[in-house]
């Protein structure tokens, strides 16, 4: 079985596309790729477009390789992957609603972005048009029987959290069929990227999901670091780790109270909440910003670590463990918590894998995936940790898998501090042109981030591909057979982005 | 005059409970905040909410039927007359006389019967799915709740709660199993019947999770202010409930003078405080269970009710 590369070195390859090689490919290869993806060969780590030309990331498991194929379509028409790779369908779908372009023997013919309310269509493609407001209703996908009902929910919820509709059928309690309907907080991030100086870029990346804005940005000035060939002084790289892993540390205590919250066990919630509230003020010391937004920027840090910062963070650790062992227990042995996160949401090992789901939900259902580790970028290359995996792939799994990244990020921020070096935290960034794509694990997943430089410092085209993607479709299937009520839970588990998927 | 005096007592018990509710559910969420570290609303919140809903405009549905307009008023009127049918500072009221606990009951049912025929009347899917919820739960809850009662019958030779009370305070009664058998089983139809944790989230914003919220989703205003006073009024209802059958220590007996009332309402909210604590403590520690989990729950509370009525006969019979 030859390899990812061996597979496309046919194709003529960019060299202006860096760390990993992107090809031209023909039909023939195109669709070789695609049958790679739907028997399992490769996963799909991504699929977008420009206005006359179709990319696709894969990701080869066993030698840890990434390749893209970009196949050109001057004709606005390209063969579907999603015919073969169901993954693909939710990007094909975007990419037709964003440039225009048509995925011929797509089975699925609706809109996925455009609602038709943008006043145009196709704003990233060749020509865009003005349309009319769209009247036509979406038609959800049907399912017949006797006794079945629907239940609309959203895109408006009771709390407040992010807009998207579900659509649930449901045979009295046991839902027979939910399906998602998303893109109500769509911002145009794409198309505003574009003729963007690096600057306003990279506030746009950090603003694409507000609780992974240090992934984000971290992605993207990678990526823009991999097009200029550029390389960060050693304290700004140690410094995006510090930052990358506080972040990942507040959304999983958030998350992991949040998910006992809708079980009912606000306990839990209450005492979640005040750790992740200290991971923050911490954070707010160290770097000045709650959330550590717009603090890092291609090129570097824009801030150093505040002189108490690093006694800040070793005392918000020790708290942290401290005080975590304890709820751990509590969520351990409450038996009437337990009772509801074990078993429900299960999602099997083969879709994870098909879907490459990224995080939590991937790493529940037994796929072995970190970016950190597989696609290694420093400082994570230097530094020791592990990436646990279980096998139940249930809401208990993925609360696991979280507690466990807990007390992997605690141990990562403390060797980060150890291993702190000194110097700059920020070099300049020249004016070159190149296309560069990096790949950084935030809490949900890896986040990837691809973009082409025009050669003055400005975008020419960028893309930002949450880990929500692949994670979407797995709640759907995951949700299957369980009853209504304990839809609010398994979501929760998944907690996927919103706002980062409707870009 | 002993009639004028009665129908004083009467009315006082009565504006007693009415003005006791939303402070009890006040006081169950100052509670669970304290227990979860965090400052809570006041403990009069509730009576601001109410006042502020009375002020507030009432949106309807436009295929809200006649019937959906008057149920607020229905549910509120049939759970004020059960709680002015439980004993809660004095013996022997007047109304006491004309119902019994099997007429509680029945009050409360007619009320959760209109409540569901409100969730079903506007059409949404929310109150449909919580009114299908509610009904399975009263079908379990309702059977559990007559065992008990028929226990107590059985017990005080009487279903009349001024006969249960006073057969309590009766040296008579001794140490009984049945009794802690519906002990348990009373709490526990409390807690379905008044949608707490573990069945039911007072609190949740979660609409697919939703019980008794699913189905008043659609109310507002002065209709909704009725429905949040009628469901306080269902807590104190219970929580006065089991105190007058299973504490009835300090109750003022018939006609008892005046100050010796005053002293026995203010045990009465003294009960109502700890039953209040204790509910809030009990919905800390535990999370809700699964819809189809219910059943179980008060599967057990029939059980525990029909054991106790069973023990009786058995031991009635040697």
């Amino acid at each position: 079985m030859p390899s990812l590369e061996k597979a496309t070195a046919q194709g003529r390859r960019i060299e202006a596309h860096r760390p990993w090689p992107r090809v031209m490919v023909d039909d023939a290869l195109w669709q070789a790729l695609a049958s790679r993806l739907s028997d399992g060969r490769s996963s799909l780590l991504g699929l977008w477009g420009e206005a006359s030309a179709v990319h696709m990331a894969l990701y080869d498991d066993r030698n840890k390789s990434v390749v893209v194929a970009t196949r050109d379509c001057p004709s606005g028409r390209y063969p579907s992957v999603a015919r073969f790779h169901p993954p693909a369908l939710r990007l094909e779908r975007a990419l037709r609603d964003l440039c225009g372009l048509t995925p011929v023997g797509l089975p699925d013919a609706r809109g996925w972005l455009d609602h038709g309310r943008w006043g145009v269509t196709a704003p990233l493609g060749a020509a865009p048009a003005q349309s009319e407001q769209a009247t036509a209703t979406y038609s959800f996908l049907p399912a017949e029987g006797d006794g079945l009902h629907q239940i609309a929910v959203g895109p408006i919820h009771a709390g407040i959290i992010e807009p998207g509709h579900f659509r649930f059928t449901a045979n009295g309690e046991t839902i027979v069929r939910l399906e998602e309907r998303l893109g109500y907080a769509h911002k145009g991030t794409e198309a505003l990227m574009t003729g963007r100086t690096l600057a306003e870029a990279a506030r746009l990346a950090g603003r694409v999901s507000g609780d992974s804005t240090v992934a984000y940005a971290y992605a993207f000035s990678r990526a823009v670091e991999a097009a200029t060939g550029i390389a960060p002084p050693a304290r700004a790289v140690w410094l995006r780790g510090l930052m990358a892993e506080l972040e990942r540390l507040a959304n999983h205590l958030g998350d992991i109270g949040a998910i006992c919250n809708d079980a009912s066990f606000a306990l839990m919630q209450a005492n979640c909440a005040i750790l992740r509230e200290r991971v923050l003020r911490a954070a707010s010391r160290c770097f000045g910003h709650r959330l550590m937004m717009d603090r890092i920027v291609p090129g570097g840090v824009t801030a150093d670590l505040a002189p108490s910062g690093a006694e800040a963070l070793r005392e918000l650790i020790g708290a942290v463990e401290k005080a975590f062992p304890r709820l751990v227990d509590l969520y351990d042995n409450t038996a009437s918590l337990q009772d509801r996160t074990v078993g429900a949401g299960r999602v099997g090992a083969a879709l994870a894998r098909q879907y490459a789901a990224g995080g939590y939900v991937g790493r529940a259902s037994g796929r072995d995936f970190d970016a950190r580790r597989d696609l290694a970028y420093p400082p994570y290359d230097a530094l020791t940790f592990e990436t646990p995996t279980l096998e139940d792939g249930d809401v208990d799994a993925r609360v696991w898998i979280r507690i466990r990244e807990v007390e992997q990020s605690l141990s990562l921020l403390v060797a980060i501090l150890d291993q702190l070096p000194p110097g700059a935290v920020a070099t300049p960034v020249p004016s070159e042109a190149g296309e560069g794509m990096a790949l950084v694990e935030g809490f949900r997943g890896d986040v990837l981030v691809w973009l082409r430089l025009d050669g003055s410092g400005r975008i020419a085209r960028c893309h930002l591909r949450d880990p929500s993607w692949m994670q979407w479709p797995l709640l759907e299937a995951a949700i299957e057979g369980n009853i209504v009520a304990d839809f609010p839970l398994c979501n929760k588990s998944f907690n996927c982005a919103y706002s980062g998927c409707d870009l | 005059m002993g009639l004028i005096a009665d129908f004083a007592a009467q009315g006082a018990q009565m504006l007693l409970v009415l003005a006791l509710a939303p402070g009890l559910t006040g006081l169950v969420r100052k509670a669970k905040a304290r227990l979860l570290r965090r400052r809570g609303p006041p403990l009069l919140q509730p009576y601001r909410d109410l006042i502020r809903l009375t002020r507030k405009e009432v949106v309807l549905a436009e295929n809200a039927s006649w019937l959906f307009r008057i149920i607020p008023y229905m549910i509120f009127a049939g759970t004020w007359v059960a709680a002015a049918l439980v004993p809660t500072f004095a013996r022997g009221l007047l109304f006491s006389w004309s119902a019994d606990l099997i007429a509680i009951v029945a009050l409360l049912g007619s009320a959760r019967f209109f409540l569901t025929l409100a969730g079903m009347d506007v059409g949404t899917s929310f109150g449909g799915v919580g009114s299908s919820r509610e009904a399975m739960i009263a079908t379990l809850a309702e059977p559990a709740m007559i065992m008990i009662v028929f226990t107590l019958a059985l017990l005080a030779g009487s279903t009349q709660l001024s006969v249960v009370a006073g057969f309590m305070l009766s040296p008579a009664i001794g140490l009984r199993v049945s009794l802690g058998l519906a002990l348990i089983a009373l709490i526990m139809v409390a807690i379905a019947e008044n949608g707490r944790i573990p069945i039911d989230n007072p609190a949740t914003h979660l609409e697919l999770t939703m019980v008794h919220e699913a189905m008043v989703l659609e109310y507002s205003g002065r209709h909704l202010a009725v429905i949040e006073l009628a469901s306080s009024l269902k807590l104190l209802l219970y929580v006065s409930l089991i105190a007058c059958v299973f504490a009835p220590w300090g109750l003022a007996p018939l006609r008892a003078h005046f100050v010796a009332q005053l002293g026995a309402a203010a045990i009465y909210v003294g009960k109502l405080a700890v039953g209040g604590v204790l509910l809030a403590v009990f919905e800390t520690t535990i999370a809700k269970m699964r819809v189809f989990r219910v059943p179980d729950f008060l599967g057990v509370a029939l059980m525990l009710g029909l054991l106790g009525a069973l023990l009786l006969f058995v031991s009635r019979s040697l």
